[in-house]
């Protein structure tokens, strides 16, 4: 089942990675969303490759801590305050009375705490999924399978993403030339005529991508006929309605009518598009990403994971939710642990990555922030002919 | 024949004097041809005609016929000559569309509709023409600047063109990655028979490597083309061998050390005995006092160790060039002195004090820095309002920037935009800008990037000038001529440790890698230029 060297289907990781968030949307358990997380680390410490973005998990691992403390801390300052077990009391403000619901001070009760924290790690649950999706597979190569029909606007988000590294550079050279002519690199005073430098950099560079990617055949005379055209735009717009449609089936009464109707015609616009689009596309994909068994085993079990929950939420299973009113402990229910066990078959089924050639201290290095810092590791010998 | 120019004219509108007049031009199959000229003299526009970037792309007035393989640049945009002719600019990771070596490899193929196993097949090839195997999963990022640029060239090589056409390709390499690339380029004229058309201004490192030489004169006047030897014999931009074997008199004139050294044997006997120049003097006994000093300073990028331990002490009035593969820790070592970051571990010292802790406007006082890119300093409208601006700024009496850049560069026209400056006058605007408040210590990143000869021979005049008047300059670059000419000391660095230290004259002499050409020449003895062999052959016969 492992075949080793090849790399898992991109969407199959990201359809893990979102189900698992969803399933962690439909609890406030802290129990488990702990395990889910711990699910979720234990998989990708199993299965990422050593390049640069697989180091993304961390950042998204502080960032959850900090939307913890966060919505703790607007909790202790700003909540709505209910009785119960008083921790300390904050001096109160008080406001009038158009604002009820909301308090600045007053006293902390152990439940409201408690409450915030299990809101705060729900969202980081969420975040962190995300994270794994990140560093399982890079979004790149999500991008890289987007179908034919939506080639361009694919491109357009590369630029994009690629961009960004490239405007962070852009900006501490300019910030550096500020210093050398003796002018603030600090505050507002800093801030002004940044803007323009920085500007002009990117417009250089666009120009200069524009130009590469014309000569390397970008836009060549067959690419986009009118029929081409429809099928984009079609596409396009089932993909909207498809998002629009699928939030409306989670939450229930954000989308009018519902979400299912929405969802349907959204999918068949999208199927429309893409086999009118897909038909006769002079473009050709090198070494498109299959999609077989492995495939099916990872998203299918990140499925098995949301429906265990979304059919327990159904019936109404003890534990599924956790309110602190009154103060208890929360209780584990064992079925639906054993629900997200079947979220760690990937660590098993997917194949282990190929190494890229790295070394460690190459794979840490992302040096977006100094290209000149590389100390080309790697260096293949110098090719003698 | 491949490409065929035939009575072409070009001007940027209607208003210019045209760059190109009535250029007639064939370039045969499998011919390796370098292009020469002087800044703005209109080599870029020659390349950029011959797959119709020029002027599809950058607009203007083209006259006359360019045909590549019988199709005309009128009736294809460059898109449509794509799978004819590669085009490789001086900074790859501009041109970059995706985020991996293999992707970017195949991304002109896509484009082109070449079917998925012959695709996979022609990347697997070029992955092997290029020597880039090992990295073909890695981000483009992640790479170094050697890399990264023949990647670039692998991708445009991928779709298989007959032409491939390149702009400077190594001005941001060191001296052994520009090697690399310039290898394999020869490699793919001779084993593949590609046509190269290439574009460089340090001619040293291309001229043993060309069939023909086109030297685009500028202002429009006739182009010259021909054999490498004829054309260096009466060019007015020639690499050091060329000034070398004119000196001595040989005929035909060598074009790599190689010739060269063969050719040397009775020069190097007439020189046997004479004294290299006056010796060069670092002796710190003198001047006890170093102006600016690093002591064990180490660095840290991410998690990369970028400097590490470096200690460097700068006397007043020596010029240092620091050298050094890409990445090794040059322009971390600048920054520091510049006081742009501070050490993670060491100290600093300008003049006693520590740079990163002063506010910018006493900073400026003490050291002044022209960054890789010159342009970054200057962000005014005009030439007259950037020497303005800089008076203002730094407190100084009005008109002392625009007098320090006559003393740079006399003859900046004044109502010009910065940008529209050749790159050599920007670069003298910058220094002006930089040199107004007169810091005792300079610093300069990289400077002949893009330089022709005659900015050049005018750099080295004014850097030898600011150290005779006590000024201390440090100068990390890969140009090994640049070193031979103005240093007084080198500092080689590898990754972020300093590996070797001394009068510039030993150092790079006997470096396989940093030697100058006259060196290599010339070996063992220990001449670096060849102003230095024709002062010593003046003292002697006198």
């Amino acid at each position: 089942m492992t075949a080793p060297g090849r790399i898992l289907h991109p969407a199959a990781w990201w359809v893990w990675a979102a189900t698992m968030g969803v399933a962690a949307v439909r609890t406030t358990n802290p129990m488990l969303l702990a395990f889910i997380a711990v699910v979720v680390v234990f998989v990708v410490a199993a299965r990422r490759s050593a390049a640069p973005w697989s180091r993304s998990l961390a950042v998204f691992f502080r960032l959850g801590l900090i939307v913890i403390v966060i919505r703790v801390v607007v909790q202790v300052v700003f909540g709505y305050r209910l009785p119960g077990h008083v921790l300390f009391t904050l001096p109160q403000v008080p406001l009038p009375g158009w604002a009820a619901g909301v308090s600045i001070g007053g006293p902390v009760t152990l439940e409201s705490v408690l409450q915030a924290a299990v809101d705060g790690l729900r969202l980081a649950v969420i975040l962190l999924c995300f994270g794994a999706a990140n560093s399982l597979a890079s979004p790149y190569r999500l991008l890289r399978c987007l179908p034919t029909v939506l080639y361009e606007a694919g491109v357009a988000v590369t630029v994009a993403l690629t961009f960004a590294p490239e405007l962070v550079i852009t900006i501490g050279s300019v910030r550096d030339a500020r210093r050398l002519r003796g002018r603030p690199t600090r505050g507002i005073a800093g801030l002004r005529g940044l803007a323009i430098p920085v500007l002009e950099g990117a417009l250089d560079r666009s120009l200069q991508l524009a130009a590469s990617m014309d000569a390397r055949g970008y836009g060549r005379r067959f690419a986009a006929p009118a029929h081409r055209r429809l099928a984009t735009g079609a596409t396009a717009l089932g993909l909207l309605l498809v998002m629009l449609g699928v939030f409306g089936a989670l939450d229930p009464g954000s989308v009018p009518s519902g979400g299912i109707p929405v969802l349907a015609v959204g999918a068949v616009l999208l199927a429309m598009g893409m086999t009118a689009g897909g038909r006769r596309s002079p473009r050709t994909r090198y070494r498109p990403d299959v999609w077989r068994l492995p495939e099916w085993g990872v998203s299918l079990s990140g499925c098995a994971v949301s429906g265990a929950f979304v059919i327990a939420g159904v019936v109404g299973v003890q534990g599924l939710q956790f309110t602190p009113y009154p103060l208890h402990a929360p209780t584990l229910p064992l079925l639906l642990c054993i629900g997200i066990l079947a979220g760690l078959l990937p660590a098993v089924l997917a194949p282990s990555p190929r190494d890229p050639g790295y070394r460690e201290t190459d794979g840490e290095m992302l040096v977006l922030a100094q290209r000149e810092a590389d100390p080309s590791v790697g260096v293949p010998r110098v090719a003698r002919w | 024949m491949v490409i065929r120019f035939s009575d072409v004219s070009f001007s940027y509108s209607a208003a210019d004097e045209p760059i190109l007049r009535h250029v007639d031009l064939t370039i045969g199959e499998g011919e390796f041809c370098l292009v020469v000229g002087a800044t703005g003299s209109g080599k870029s526009t020659l390349l950029g005609a011959i797959n119709g970037m020029v002027p599809h792309f950058t607009g203007g007035r083209l006259s006359g016929t360019v045909t590549v393989d019988g199709r005309s640049t009128r009736d294809n945009p460059p898109r449509e000559l794509a799978d004819l002719v590669g085009m490789v600019g001086q900074n790859p990771s501009a041109s970059f569309v995706t985020d991996a070596v293999e992707d970017e490899l195949a991304y002109a193929m896509e484009n082109l509709g070449v079917s998925p196993q012959a695709m996979r097949r022609r990347v697997e090839d070029t992955l092997d023409l290029l020597g880039l195997h090992e990295l073909r999963h890695r981000p483009l990022l992640s790479l170094s600047g050697g890399q990264q640029q023949r990647v670039a060239i692998g991708a445009v090589l991928a779709a298989a063109p007959r032409v491939l056409v390149l702009d400077e390709p190594t001005s941001a390499l060191d001296p052994a990655a520009a090697e690399e690339v310039l290898a394999t380029l020869t490699r793919l004229v001779h084993d593949v028979g590609m046509t190269v058309v290439i574009a460089e201004h340090r001619l040293e490192r291309v001229v043993p490597f060309a069939d023909r030489i086109i030297l685009v004169p500028g202002s429009g006047d006739e182009l010259i083309v021909g054999r490498p030897q004829d054309v260096m014999a009466g060019s007015p931009v020639a690499p050091p061998l060329v000034d070398l074997a004119r000196l001595a008199g040989w005929d035909p004139i060598p074009l790599s050390v190689r010739d060269a050294r063969r050719l040397a044997e009775p020069l190097r006997l007439r020189l046997a005995g004479l004294e290299p120049g006056p010796p060069t003097t670092t002796t710190p006994a003198s001047t006890p006092e170093p102006i600016a000093e690093a002591e064990h300073v180490s660095s840290v990028y991410v998690t990369v160790m970028a400097l590490n331990q470096v200690d460097l002490r700068i006397h007043r009035g020596e010029v240092v060039a620091v050298m050094g593969r890409n990445g090794s820790g040059k322009s971390t070592l600048l920054g520091l002195l510049a006081g742009l970051r501070r050490p993670a571990k060491g100290r600093v010292r300008i003049c006693g004090q520590v740079p990163g802790d002063l506010p910018p406007r006493k900073l400026i006082k003490l050291v002044g820095m022209v960054p890789q890119d010159a342009g970054v300093l200057l962000y005014c409208s005009s030439v007259e309002d950037e020497c303005e601006t800089a008076d203002g700024e730094c407190g100084l009496p009005p008109g002392t920037t625009a007098a320090t850049l006559d003393r740079v560069l006399p003859g900046v026209p004044r109502r010009h935009h910065p940008r529209d400056l050749s790159e050599g006058q920007r670069l003298a605007l910058a220094l002006a800008v930089i040199l107004a408040p007169a810091p005792p210590v300079l610093l300069l990143d990289e400077p002949t990037r893009g330089l022709d000869y005659p900015s050049k021979d005018r750099l080295v005049r004014l850097l030898r000038e600011l150290a005779a008047d006590g000024h201390s300059v440090v100068i990390a670059t890969h140009d090994v001529e640049l070193v031979a000419r103005v240093a007084d000391r080198a500092v080689v660095l590898a990754e972020g440790e300093v590996v070797s230290d001394g009068a510039a004259r030993e150092v790079v002499c006997h470096s396989p890698v940093f030697a100058p050409q006259v060196a290599k020449v010339l070996a063992p003895e220990a001449w670096l230029t060849v102003d230095e062999v024709r002062a010593a052959l003046a003292g002697s016969s006198r």
